[in-house]
């Protein structure tokens, strides 16, 4: 769900020519015997990827990675599927989005993994392994990240506390927040500060509620974003002082001198994460395994919180990152984990309400 | 020239190139598109072929209906501005001299170069309160203090005017140029000031080119989706912006198909009631 808008077209373009390459001369791509060809997201993801992770891999296992820039969404989700059709694979594992492995699974486009090939894949927190209903793993946790409330701090001197700040009148158009219900989480939010907890949205009633009390904030909110790069620019500038955002890249433009922060509300920040999948149309199954194994080692994990800006998939403890390290990527708090079962069984009419509610 | 029928295949030959192009880009597309439409859409997954009017019955409500009628009238209204705007520049630019006139064709075909995403950007700073015309307001006593002028209606229209703005040049630059200046010139010889002349005379004689433009303008506007995410408010989200969150972030293209196959009966009808109407008062 999550790219770095700035290079979202160029991201998309170089996608759409690996694709091209991949599909044109399959032979040529074929010929590289221990050759793998993973997606990941395009932009500030895949180029840290390329510079401090895939090297590494390659050094340690011979096998070489060609890096493929996933657009935007779930258009990826989409291109695998129909190259699926055509038997074709433009990336053999790529990084999904949650929302985007359970749909694939509805549509049985993931190939299972052999959890006996991954003995590292057993660090991993078990709600990070996605599962077919019948107990075949579809995907395995790649990275997690926290999407918190961010503040301009010349705008605001204290930080807020809870994500109720993003109710209070006092905000009255100030506010960017993300334009869509499956990667903004608001409702789980809401859930979260007004109703007790996301067990709240279980019935069609609780969440009802949850829209009733988000429409309470429409007023407040300056700019509905698809794109990242425009929120961004907003934050720094003071345009739109407060909203929700990325942990890591909200760290990262603090520590380039810009006047933001990102809080983790006492309700939680919202965890969401990408997990590896392999397309069944792959035919590199086996490297694959070897590829996401590696990638589930602690000093991995490590190494991705440290140049990447993720959060580990696997316990804080098993890693040798120090408590300012940690803290940089992650929180002790308790995660406001998003509902992904509401956005396969009921995607359409939560799009439907959602929209209405914003537009309406 | 052959002025009978044509006859052989041959004869038929140069119109096989302007077919062939019209198959490959507007029938066969516009065919799998209301082919995926009628596709029935597997809940939280893709969709798979069927013929089912789902997709329809779910796009016919007061909800889209309102979107479908604001999409309309945006599109309407920054057709007419455009036009409004472009006209009455165009006319003196044609009257220029050659080499201002090439100036300023160059400048008007650069700014096509720019994408909808940098001209988006470039109105939200311009607008905005932090780094935003209002601080030169400010500056200059004319305000009191600088104020953000988007997200709202007037920045978008801005936006979409300024982007319709050189195509609206360029298709009316022709026929301008080739406006006989006689015309003018025996109307102004009878009296007429040059603002009476320009809307007694200019305008009515090159009726059917306004009509075209307008409706070149209003297609344009009609497809525009980037400029009412970065420059609208919700309620100002267009149609296509809708079929855009539809395809690309609900992998729904079943219901995106539809609401496209909507917009362009719709606005192929608008086109024919406006071309119908345009033959009337030429009748008459």
């Amino acid at each position: 769900m999550r790219i770095s808008g700035g290079v979202g077209r160029r991201a998309v373009l170089a996608g759409a020519g690996a694709l091209a390459a991949a599909v044109g001369f399959p032979g040529i791509v074929r010929a590289q015997s221990k050759s793998l060809k993973v997606g990941v997201y395009g932009g500030y993801f895949k180029d840290s990827f390329d510079k401090h992770v895939f090297p590494e891999f390659t050094k340690a296992t011979g096998i070489a990675v060609e890096s493929v820039a996933e657009p935007t969404g779930e258009a990826w989700l989409v291109q695998l599927e129909q190259a699926a059709r055509a038997r074709q694979a433009p990336a053999d594992v790529s990084m999904m989005s949650q929302v985007a492995i359970l749909k694939g699974m509805a549509a049985d486009l993931w190939a299972p993994f052999d959890l006996a090939k991954l003995p590292n894949a057993a660090k991993v927190k078990p709600h990070l392994i996605n599962k077919y209903p019948d107990g075949r793993v579809a995907g395995v946790g790649a990275v997690s990240w926290y999407i918190t409330l961010v503040t301009n701090t010349k705008a605001y001197p204290q930080a807020p506390a809870s994500w109720a700040a993003l109710w209070d009148p006092a905000n009255k158009d100030k506010l960017g927040l993300l334009a869509l219900v499956s990667n903004s989480f608001l409702l789980e939010v809401t859930a979260a500060t007004f109703f007790g907890g996301t067990k709240h949205l279980d019935t069609e009633q609780g969440q009802l509620d949850c829209f009733k009390k988000l429409a309470e904030l429409k007023s407040n909110v300056k700019l509905w974003y698809r794109d990242e790069a425009q929120f961004e620019a907003a934050l720094k500038s003071g345009e739109i002082p407060m909203g929700q955002y990325y942990h890591d890249v909200t760290g990262l433009a603090a520590a380039d001198g810009h006047p933001v922060r990102s809080t983790f509300p006492k309700e939680g920040g919202i965890t969401d994460s990408g997990s590896w999948a392999v397309t069944k149309a792959s035919k590199a199954g086996d490297l694959a395994h070897v590829f996401v194994d590696y990638m589930c080692q602690p000093s991995i994990q490590a190494l991705l919180s440290r140049k990447v800006g993720t959060a580990p998939t696997i316990d804080r403890a098993a890693t040798d990152l120090t408590d300012k390290e940690f803290a940089s990527v992650s929180s002790d708090l308790a995660p406001i984990i998003p509902r992904y079962d509401l956005y396969q069984s009921k995607s359409d009419w939560l799009n439907q309400k959602w929209t209405e509610m914003i537009v309406g | 020239m052959i002025r009978r029928a044509p006859r052989s295949l041959a004869e038929h030959a140069p119109i096989l190139f302007p077919a062939l192009m019209l198959i490959v880009f507007f029938v066969i597309p516009f065919s799998l598109m209301i082919a995926v439409s009628v596709a029935r859409r597997v809940p939280g997954g893709f969709y798979e072929p069927d013929f089912v009017f789902a997709n329809y019955e779910r796009f016919l409500t007061a909800f889209f209906g309102g979107v479908l009628a604001f999409s309309l009238e945006l599109a309407g209204l920054v057709a007419v501005l455009a036009v409004g705007v472009a006209f009455p520049f165009t006319y003196r630019l044609a009257r220029l001299p050659r080499a201002a006139q090439v100036r300023w064709l160059v400048f008007l075909l650069s700014i096509l170069s720019l994408s909808e995403v940098i001209i988006g950007f470039a109105w939200s700073t311009l607008l905005s309160r932090t780094a935003g015309i209002t601080n030169l307001f400010v500056a200059l006593g004319l305000m009191a203090e600088a104020q953000s002028l988007t997200p709202s209606f007037g920045a978008l229209l801005a936006g979409m005017v300024y982007q319709a703005f050189p195509y609206t040049v360029l298709v009316l630059y022709p026929a301008l140029a080739r406006l006989d200046p006689s015309l003018v010139e025996a109307a102004r010889t009878l009296g007429s000031s040059p603002v009476r002349a320009f809307f007694t005379v200019v305008v009515p004689a090159l009726r059917s080119t306004i009509v075209a433009t307008l409706i070149m303008a209003f297609v344009f506007a009609l497809g525009s989706y980037l400029l009412p995410q970065l420059l609208g408010r919700p309620q100002h989200w267009t149609l296509s912006v809708l079929i855009t969150d539809q395809a690309i972030y609900q992998s729904n293209m079943p219901f995106a198909a539809a609401m496209a196959v909507f917009l362009v009966l719709v606005s192929l009808a608008l086109v024919a009631l406006a071309l119908l109407a345009g033959r009337r008062k030429e009748e008459a």
